[in-house]
């Protein structure tokens, strides 16, 4: 006998002690395929013959078939199960899971089976045992599919055991095998007219036989291809056709599922538009009709795709429904769920499902007509409600491009205004954050790394940050990475950083050219800037607001909101002045950049760290040196002490004007300089396929218009030009002498890999002077820069590349339109990476 | 870091067998941290003058530093230059002999009361509080500013040589918080050793302890204990019984108020399962455990800090496995959707909601009201008109450094009534601690119960 099994499904094994199921399973299954309640006796008892284990050991049985059944692998059980209640439990599992359950029976004479237990010493339980089983094996067997086995397969006599044959068949739903590429349509509803037009868009054309088909592509139908509409019949007599060509998949929509139950001669209510196709198809000869029974009768309720990435389903299907089969799953995909309570339309209210969809697989669906498809947790509904006087939607996979065509009238009116209720307050609900999603150790995917792990406790701190003083994380798409130094400088030239390494390291990784921006001493500001207040909510849900401006750790920057608006609005000013709304065909901008003073956010810092040491240090060193001149001149004998007090007094003093130079006071917004150096992303853009020679003279051109905008200097060198090389570092030199902080320095592009790693996006090279701040003032100090040159660089590299990754993850889920989790979850990455330990002065 | 001693005890020069330090000769003496060098910038017999000067390494400093330490204690900070535990080190390392009053050479001479003055660079504290702490010892207190948070200052005296230098070594590591060593039982021993004869009287005593001590609070009361033993007898029972007293009579806080007002109200309502939101140090929680009837007090708090202190004050540590299973302090965030806020009886945000800002209390509602949806939410908040009966507090300004908004009564009742409408509850508000007539009382509550659908 062959046996065929759907995999995956539960294998339930019957038969008496002896009859050889461990041995049938053996042959015909994976070892880790086969659960036996034997071994699972053993486990608990170290008995594997054990009764006393029985319920134990069964409880472990059930436990590991659960795991199994959850994570979609076919699962044997070797028990006898020839009592009915043991494998009603075992069915139970199998429907919980929404797999079928099979039974197998190993009907072998009782006698073969007291034969083989009488030569096996460890089943000396007596021959009442055996003939118990086989009287309640026998007693089964005819009540075995009513029990619910969708499958029963009788072996009788050990004859049959021995030839039988397994062989393993998909379930209808799992396609993965089809990679597409597919053009998935939403729902039709008898729009001909629109369907061949959405069709011609698409590039489908009518073969000799009438059949639409395209060369490369494969139609895929969310369902729902009738009632309601002008041409049901046409419809259905493309879709057939398309379908049996092989041109196309459909899924059984609900109301197909209605007329296949007329057309199979119920009757069922007419309503919601029912009676436009039954008029359609009363009117087609008989053939026609049982062409499109047996058509709607061989659609299945979801389809899973493209090696499990891609799941369709007309109302859309759960995580764990996917690729299963049980008349829950089939009801769920047809009709969705229900709350049980109905809307003022007198409508049932729909379980938003998608809110909590947090599976790995796309999931295309129609139904619930929405004014607009957009992607929410990974799922998106294209039923844009063409029967309605609304759109007909096909989105095309892998592209997730969405073609549209715009029906030609109003066919039906909705029960409910479109989009009422359901696209709207799934939305609503998808801005509410879920803690679940932001604890515990987590990994982020992101396009340009591997997997990005963050931990537990990290998360942990950045989520406590984020909640008590982060900026409203609807503004919150992005936080700048962190930026790594340069190597240290050779010990010769007396210094801790200079541009010789910057070199190096971009030649050794394979970059030509590089773009030398000054940097700014300042304090790193993350900006959006919404064209006006409609922008605002339109895009980022919030009301009341036009932009917002925040720190690295995404505080906003500015307590003072007025000082915020001020500089908004001058930012706002002058890209209306520039025209850049229309040039960039957007109506919000987000900028990195860097805001100065340093002392407008390092107030509080300054007083505390920095003016401190050079008070307490420059009144002691002056009281020192003059001291020790005392000395000397009475004629004390003090060495090389006077003139090593006077090398350090001067130290201090460097170091007090290292860092006044970049305090000032901030009485009014003319105070401020604002000096971006990243255009991240507008409306459908995150500009980080831009060369940074497209960022600055894009960016300086703010400074022309805005007096508080500064354009940075910088300098675009070739590697391989020794001259432009001498040139940058000689620029860096008096940069850094007139006391600036020093340079950044980019790859012309901004993404690069080198050997399959990403290269750093920027490195830093600091100036001499400014690093007092950091090292202390006298970190020159021979005996001190000794000391120091002993960094370590590589985990803040990592970091510089995760943070990186995670940052721009960030921008692009959120200009691909994903929802607030999705954005979210990268930007607390980036502040749970932040609170690595890392030397903070690198 | 610069110490300077000096005399005008003549002959001046005797300062030098004082010290067990030739005036003639510049020392260097390395020390763990750093070197301490010894030199005379004057020594003639009508004035004499010993310069301390300590280098502290600042490379070793950082070091092996664990960012446990806060990060900061990495960066350039002013423990090379400021006068701090480092100075009392090398006080007690270089010049010990003169701390204890031992001199070979002039044994009675360091036994006799000289007019000293020192001058020590960059404390890091304000001349007031250099007054408070060395005023009552003696001294001719001269502290001037240098810069926000370091003085330079001057005491003159006429005192034993030893008494001046113990005095420094207690004081200076008080001056400011940041011991570089462990604090251990045996800084005990020194504390109490050094201070012997004159930190028993002095008048910020617990200050001094507490500060060198570093705020370990055991440590503080070991050594205030056998700083001034308490004795057996009569005398310690009234004494506690006139704490009892008074602590009977004191008016209870507002917040005591606040916190009985709201567990009253939960035990009237009948709630079992309650969810403290916002829980703080826990003492809400606290009020609640007293009573069997709470099944369960959930603590919810954004802050490990706070989670941390309440499991302290909490004592959960201590807890039967029974009085544990009536508690929970978790770690959540009140703006994000959490399982674990569900299945209440009711829920209690005290003093919470003005914490947020006010764009983020549309998320705290939803998260409340429309997802964990407890039978009951009490809220409380201040009053912000009551602000002005306060006189302490400047006009317009609020309660908190952290509230980021304060309602007046009728902006909470607008509020309240709009979440109850919205979410589909009813909700009553009432005013919270003694009414002013015009002004209402200081804070307010609003009870929201859930409808029945």
């Amino acid at each position: 006998m062959k046996i065929s099994l759907p995999e995956p499904c539960l294998v339930v094994l019957v038969g008496a002690s002896g009859a050889g199921k461990s041995s049938f399973a053996r042959r015909h299954f994976l070892a880790t395929e086969v659960v036996s309640s034997d071994f699972c006796r053993g486990l608990v008892s170290d008995d594997e013959n054990s009764l006393e284990a029985t319920t134990d050991a069964f409880a472990v049985l059930h436990y590991i078939i659960e795991k199994r059944l959850n994570n979609l692998r076919l699962t044997v059980v070797d028990a006898t199960n020839v009592q009915a209640a043991s494998r009603q439990a075992l069915i139970q599992l199998a429907r919980k899971h929404h797999l079928f359950p099979v039974a197998i029976v190993l009907n072998v004479p009782e006698a073969v089976c007291q034969e083989r237990n009488a030569l096996r010493p460890d089943r000396d339980f007596g021959p009442h045992v055996v003939r118990n089983h086989t009287r309640d094996l026998r007693g089964s067997l005819r009540y075995l599919e009513r029990e619910g086995f969708r499958r029963v397969f009788v072996l009788n006599g050990v004859e049959e055991v021995d030839k039988a044959s397994v062989e393993r068949v998909p379930l209808f739903n799992d396609r993965r095998d089809l990679t597409g590429p597919f053009d998935i349509i939403g729902d039709v509803h008898g729009c001909g007219d629109e369907l061949e037009a959405l069709l011609g868009k698409l590039g489908y054309e009518r073969d000799e036989s009438g059949t639409y088909r395209h060369a490369e592509r494969t139609a895929l139908f969310v369902g729902d291809l009738v009632d309601r509409g002008p041409r049901v019949g046409d419809v259905l007599d493309i879709v057939e056709s398309m379908v049996s060509e092989g041109a196309a998949f459909c899924v059984r929509g609900n109301h197909d599922d209605k007329l296949l139950r007329y057309l199979e001669g119920k009757k069922p209510k007419v309503n919601h538009g029912l009676a436009t196709s039954i008029a359609d198809l009363d009117a087609r000869d008989e053939p026609f009709r049982e062409r499109m029974r047996a058509f709607l009768d061989g659609l299945i309720s979801h389809y899973v795709l493209d090696g499990g990435r891609l799941v369709v389903a007309h109302a859309g299907c759960k995580a764990e429904f996917q690729g299963r089969s049980s008349g829950t799953v089939r009801s769920f995909c047809m009709y969705g769920e229900t709350t049980g309570e109905t809307d003022e339309f007198g409508l049932p209210v729909r379980y938003p499902w998608a809110q909590d969809y947090r599976g790995k697989a796309a999931v295309v669906y129609g139904h619930t007509p929405v004014p607009r498809a957009q992607w929410l947790n990974n799922t998106i509904d294209i039923d844009t409600g063409c029967v309605f006087g609304g759109k007909m939607t096909a989105l095309r996979w892998p592209e997730r491009e969405l073609v549209e065509v715009v029906a030609l009238e109003t066919y039906a009116e909705p029960a409910r205004p479109l989009g009422f209720v359901d696209s709207d307050s799934i939305m609503a609900a998808d801005e509410v954050l879920d803690f679940a999603d932001v604890s515990g150790k987590r990994i982020l995917e992101n396009q340009w790394m591997n997997r990005i792990t963050i931990g537990a406790e990290q998360g942990a701190a950045a989520l406590e940050v984020l909640s008590r003083f982060g900026t409203d994380p609807r503004w919150l798409i992005h936080l700048p990475p962190t930026m790594s130094p340069t190597a240290t400088a050779p010990a010769d030239l007396g210094l801790l950083e200079h541009p010789a390494t910057i070199w190096s390291y971009f030649r050794e990784n394979g970059i030509g050219t590089v773009v030398c921006e000054e940097k700014h001493m300042g304090s790193r500001a993350v900006a959006v800037i919404c064209r006006d207040e409609k922008a605002a909510l339109r895009r980022f849900g919030i009301e009341g607001e036009s932009g917002a401006i925040w720190t690295r750790t995404g505080r906003r920057f500015f307590d003072d909101r007025s000082l915020e608006g001020e500089v908004l609005e001058r930012l706002r000013a002058a890209m209306t002045r520039l025209n850049w709304w229309e040039e960039f065909d957007t109506d919000w901008f987000c900028f990195d950049a860097e805001l100065m003073p340093w002392s407008a956010k390092a107030q509080e810092l300054i007083a505390r760290q920095y003016a401190p040491v050079a008070d307490a240090g420059a009144s002691a060193l002056t009281v020192a040196h003059a001291a020790l001149v005392a000395a000397a001149k009475a004629g004390v004998d003090v060495g090389a002490w006077v003139e090593e007090a006077a090398v350090r007094e001067d130290a201090m003093g460097r170091y007090r004007s290292a860092f006044e130079r970049y305090c000032w006071p901030v009485n009014s917004v003319e105070d401020l300089k604002f000096a971006p150096f990243h255009l991240l992303a507008s409306e459908g853009t995150v500009h980080i396929d831009k060369s940074h020679v497209w960022h600055m003279e894009t960016l300086a051109k703010l400074a022309l218009h805005e007096p508080i905008c500064v354009a940075t200097p910088f300098k675009v060198v070739d590697l391989a030009d020794e001259s432009a090389v001498a040139d940058a570092e000689k620029w860096w030199t008096e940069l850094t002498a007139s006391g600036g902080e020093g340079m950044v320095v980019k790859p012309l592009e901004w993404v690069n890999h080198h050997d399959g790693r990403l290269v750093q996006p920027a490195l830093k090279c600091r100036g001499p002077e400014y690093l007092r701040i950091i090292y202390g003032p006298e970190y020159l100090l021979p005996q001190n820069l000794e000391r120091l040159r002993k960094r370590g660089l590589g985990a803040k590299r990592s970091l510089a590349l995760r943070e990186w990754a995670l940052g721009a993850e960030a921008l692009t889920r959120f200009v691909a339109g994903e929802g607030l989790r999705r954005v979210h979850e990268c930007v607390w990455g980036v502040l749970a990476l932040e609170s690595e330990p890392v030397d903070p002065r690198l | 870091m610069l110490l300077q001693l000096s005399t005008t005890h003549y002959p001046a020069t005797d300062l030098g067998f004082l010290l067990a330090k030739n005036p003639a000769r510049a020392q260097e003496f390395n020390l763990s941290f750093g070197t301490a060098r010894i030199f005379y910038p004057e020594s003639s017999d009508e004035n004499c003058t010993c310069a301390l000067m300590l280098d502290v390494d600042p490379v070793a400093l950082v070091r092996g530093k664990n960012s446990g330490e806060g990060l900061l204690s990495q960066y350039v900070n002013d423990r090379p230059y400021a006068a701090t535990s480092f100075l009392s080190v090398a006080i007690a390392q270089v010049l010990r002999s003169a701390m204890s009053g031992v001199c070979k050479e002039k044994p009675e001479l360091a036994q006799t009361a000289i007019p000293l003055l020192a001058q020590v660079e960059g404390v890091p504290a304000t001349p007031q509080f250099l007054e408070r702490l060395f005023g009552p010892l003696g001294y001719e207190v001269e502290a001037t500013a240098v810069g926000k948070r370091h003085s330079r200052l001057v005491l003159r005296a006429t005192t034993k040589l030893s008494d001046l230098l113990s005095h420094l070594y207690v004081l200076i590591p008080v001056l400011d918080d940041n011991k570089h060593y462990y604090i251990g039982e045996d800084e005990v021993e020194k504390l109490l050793r050094r201070g012997t004869g004159w930190l028993e009287q002095h008048p910020e005593r617990e200050l001094i302890v507490a500060r060198y001590l570093k705020k370990q609070k055991r440590l503080i009361r070991v050594a205030l204990e056998r700083l001034a033993p308490i004795e057996e007898g009569d005398e310690t029972s009234d004494a506690a019984k006139d704490e009892e007293e008074q602590r009977a009579e004191r008016p209870l806080s507002l917040h005591e108020i606040r916190l009985n007002t709201v567990a009253r109200v939960l035990k009237e309502a009948g709630a079992r399962r309650v969810l403290d939101l916002g829980c703080g140090e826990g003492r809400l929680m606290r009020e609640l455990l007293k009573e069997g009837q709470f099944e369960l007090v959930r603590g919810i708090d954004a802050s490990h800090r706070a989670l941390e202190a309440a499991s302290d004050k909490l004592r959960l540590e201590r807890m039967s496995e029974r009085q544990k299973e009536r508690v929970e302090l978790l770690f959540g965030v009140l703006t994000y959707r959490d399982e674990r806020y569900s299945g209440f009886d009711a829920a209690a945000l005290v003093e919470v909601i003005e914490h947020l800002d006010m764009a983020r209390l549309p998320a705290l509602e939803r998260v409340v009201w429309e997802f964990a949806r407890p039978g009951m939410v009490v809220v409380t908040t201040p009053n912000r008109e009551y602000n002005s009966v306060w006189e302490s507090l400047p006009a317009d300004s609020m309660r908190h450094r952290d509230h980021r908004f304060e309602w007046t009564r009728a902006e909470f009742e607008a509020w309240a009534t709009g979440v109850a409408d919205k979410f589909n509850y009813s909700v009553e508000t009432s005013p919270l601690g003694p009414e002013h007539e015009t002004l209402g009382a200081p804070s307010q509550m609003a009870v929201f119960r859930r409808n029945a659908i």
